[in-house]
């Protein structure tokens, strides 16, 4: 199980330079980090806008429908965002990680082909579905939604399933420093394909869905308590709350491959340094002194969660050489903070299902009334959506860092696959700048968006100035 | 043969991100020199009509390309974008820039925004075919060896052939919009402004001529293997090209806006299969052929078979997106409510 090194030579690189390392690691990780959000968003609002827009038909109620168009409007705007964010990550891949692409880009090519046509069939029913809101009956209005959640999924599961494969590379044999006999499906369904892109779908779902319904849950704290708000908060709510619990057991599964399959990336997730049974979970804590100093240790934790018994042995970073673990710091805390807001935002979900079991005992006024308890429970929705991004963040480092110091596990190691032109470094405060300029843009016309009064019928026409329902 | 079909398909796909992508670009040229905010209202407002519904899905093309070219061809991938590395760099802020402004410029509602988003829109739609075609220069003279990064990183994108190819880029993606513009027009129920963008493709479709044969002297002194092939085995194609731009002017002087729309994809079509024909069997000249940078077979096989499956669902999906938003142009009244 341990990495060997087999780096192949044919494009070995020339002399790196750690500051090209290290620039080429902070563009990479902070575009990634930034689409990544925006790629959450559009597998999940798509999804949240025909629910609404479906129950808006079926009740006749307006506020469902206003809730569709809102969402609509801001979709139209994200969509756009997370497509050109997302193209430059396919040229980074050959622009930073040259080393990578030259000699593995035909193994991961497939899932990225799958996932331009899914990418396509997105883009292109996104365009009916926002432009011909007008042009269509309503039911096959509706139906156009569909395709986009549906490729909003694949596309996910096929980049997933790339990164899945930097983690468990398979489908090929290296001979004499080239690959030869190309799986590409052996490569896409590798073992760690089924619980990563699992969990990061679910993830994209409950991104969408927190993020979403803490915009309503800052206005209904505010006092805009009508009832368009309060299914502004409710409906996307519901819908992480039915997904979390989820992820809950999705995660460990997640967590339980990871220990059998990468024990060096659990080990640094857990701060592990020593093989053996009987090894505690530590919650918290700073490496050091080969162990984790400063935690709250739980006995018999890791090896109760990985194996069910005090005797499972977990494999620590004892097993590979210094240079190449992980950074055991970053990554454990970064672990822990994630299943935190994870644990966090199972509470609120909890809490959600509590007072939809009191409606339903009680039924009248919901979530109207100035008591306390509602303020708090609003003031937890507002955070849910900070929470379920951070946990995103946290999730993804926790990923690419344990994987350190190779982008291909075990075979091709960061330092080796980066590009050694010069400069990168200029390069990367350009693209710093401009996404600076991104994000101020977008959260700018995403607020004026949540004001415009009235919402234009077709979301995306602006002749069109009359809506009833407003 | 296999190694062949791949290329072929990838070709497809980069024309079909010229003539579509191609055109988007170029609309954003017009909305550049449309003048002030008065003056440009007009045309600024088919532009949008025109590319809002679209753009995102004909942008597409680029990525097909990309990922075709890194399946495919993984070790010319990896030159490429190594030694081109600050071109295409600013080809994908390009990229974001143009997307992001034309999306927040159509969100947006107050005058000062609208020309602060569509100043960046217009410009980085001008800046990045730009880049793109000079990238095209680079590898078409044969300034990229293969390895990382083993080029010049400046003066194999600044240097006679790119900057020919980056100006033919902006000229051609131009061309293009004007002439769909110019139809998109009179379906819009406005012959005015259909004359004015047919009176701009003429005058592009001239200097784009121009340009073309000022073209032929700087390939024979900076680019001689690619002259070689251009003036050979591409030599019909080369001649397809002139014809069909010749014809387009002809037809832009009687209006036939259908039918120039032929013409004008065909030809700068031709331009693109030329270029293909004439450095045909070289992925990377002088040096890198097609079969010293092909991918295994294996990854061919599965790749074309998942791309035909896709496409039997992708071809029905843009033509109805295309029809739908191409045949009724301005939204018919509202049916919804009361």
């Amino acid at each position: 199980m341990e990495p060997v090194i087999l780096v192949p030579h044919a494009l070995a690189a020339a002399a790196v330079t750690p500051e090209n390392l290290d620039a080429a690691r902070a563009q990479m990780g902070f575009s990634l980090a930034w689409h990544i959000v925006l790629a959450c968003l559009g597998v999940g609002l798509p999804l949240l806008t025909m629910i609404a827009e479906w129950w808006g038909l079926r009740t006749g109620d307006p506020s469902y429908r206003l809730l569709a168009r809102r969402w609509a409007r801001a979709m139209g705007v994200l969509f756009a965002v997370g497509a050109v964010s997302g193209t430059i990550l396919s040229f980074e891949l050959g622009l930073l990680w040259p080393g990578l692409m030259g000699i593995y880009g035909q193994v991961i090519g497939l899932p990225f082909a799958m996932e331009g046509i899914a990418f396509f069939i997105e883009a292109i029913f996104l365009g009916i579905y926002l432009y011909a809101w007008d042009r269509l009956p309503p039911r096959t209005h509706l139906l156009t939604g569909v395709p986009i959640v549906v490729a909003g999924v694949a596309s996910a599961f096929f980049v997933v399933a790339a990164n899945a494969w930097m983690n468990q590379p398979r489908g090929f044999t290296v001979r004499d420093g080239k690959v030869v006999h190309v799986d590409p499906w052996a490569a896409m369904f590798n073992p760690a394909t089924p619980p990563q892109t699992t969990h990061m779908i679910l993830a994209a779902l409950m991104v969408a869905a927190f993020l979403t319904s803490s915009v309503y849950a800052v206005a209904l704290l505010r006092g805009r308590r009508d009832r368009y708000h309060r299914l502004g908060l409710t409906l996307p709510l519901a819908l992480g709350a039915v997904v979390t619990p989820v992820q809950l057991v999705v995660g460990d599964w997640a967590a339980r491959f990871v220990a059998h399959y990468q024990p060096v990336k659990l080990a640094a997730m857990e701060g592990v340094y020593g093989t053996g049974s009987h090894v505690p979970l530590t919650v918290g804590g700073i490496a050091g002194h080969n162990t984790l100093q400063y935690g709250l240790k739980i006995p018999d934790g890791l090896s109760l969660l990985v194996g069910y018994s005090p005797n499972t042995v977990i494999k620590g970073l004892d097993r590979v050489p210094p240079g190449l673990r992980p950074p055991v710091t970053g990554v454990h805390l970064v672990f822990d903070l994630m299943v935190g807001c994870g644990l966090f935002l199972l509470a609120v979900s909890v809490w959600l299902l509590v007072l939809a079991l009191r409606l339903r005992r009680h039924p009248g006024p919901w979530l109207e009334g100035a008591s306390r308890t509602l303020r708090f429970f609003l003031a937890l929705g507002a955070l849910s959506g900070p929470a379920a991004v951070i946990a995103l963040e946290c999730g993804w480092t926790v990923t690419e860092e344990g994987r350190q110091p190779w982008v291909v596990w075990g075979l091709l190691r960061v330092q080796d696959a980066v590009n050694v032109a010069p400069g990168l470094l200029a390069g990367l405060w350009l693209v710093v700048g401009v996404y600076v300029l991104l994000t101020v843009g977008t959260v700018y016309v995403l607020r004026r968006l949540t004001r415009e009064r009235p919402v234009p019928l077709a979301p995306q026409e602006h002749d069109v100035r009359e809506y009833p329902v407003v | 043969m296999l190694a062949d079909a791949a290329l072929a398909v990838m070709w497809i796909g980069l024309t079909c991100y010229a003539l579509f992508g191609g055109a988007d670009f170029g609309a954003g040229l017009w909305d550049l020199l449309a003048g002030g905010v008065r003056r440009g209202q007009a045309p600024r407002r088919l532009i949008e009509h025109s590319i809002g519904p679209v753009w995102e899905a004909n942008h597409v093309w680029l990525i097909f390309v990309v990922v075709m070219l890194w399946t495919e061809f993984s070790p010319v991938f990896a030159a490429v974008m190594s030694t081109l590395y600050i071109p295409l760099t600013l080809t994908a802020l390009g990229i974001i820039a143009r997307g992001a402004a034309f999306a927040f410029r159509k969100a947006s509602s107050e005058v000062w925004q609208q020309r602060l988003f569509g100043g960046f829109f217009a410009l980085s739609s001008v800046v990045t075919p730009y880049f793109l075609g000079s990238v095209a220069g680079a590898v078409a003279s044969g300034r990229v060896p293969p390895g990382l990064a083993k080029g010049d990183l400046v003066t194999s994108w600044l240097n006679p052939t790119s900057a020919l190819g980056g100006v033919l880029a902006v000229l051609t993606c131009g061309y293009l919009a004007a002439v769909y513009l110019s139809g998109d027009a009179v379906r819009a129920g406005d012959p005015d402004l259909s004359a004015y963008f047919r009176r701009r493709a003429l005058v592009i479709g001239g200097v784009t001529g121009v340009v073309a044969l000022i073209g032929i002297v700087v390939l024979r002194a900076d680019a001689p293997g690619l002259f070689h092939g251009l003036t050979h085995r591409a030599l019909p194609l080369v001649g397809v090209s002139a014809v069909l731009g010749a014809v387009g002017l002809a037809l832009l002087l009687r209006a036939k806006l259908t039918l120039v729309r032929v013409t004008a994809a065909a030809a700068v079509a031709a331009i693109l299969w030329s270029w293909g024909a004439a450095q045909y069997p070289l992925m990377l000249p002088p040096s890198v052929t097609v079969a010293d940078s092909v991918s295994q077979p294996s990854v061919l096989v599965v790749t074309l078979a998942a791309l035909g499956v896709g496409a039997v669902l992708l071809v029905p999906s843009l033509l109805w997106l295309y029809a739908l938003f191409q045949l009724r142009l301005v939204p018919e009244q509202p049916q919804d409510g009361s």
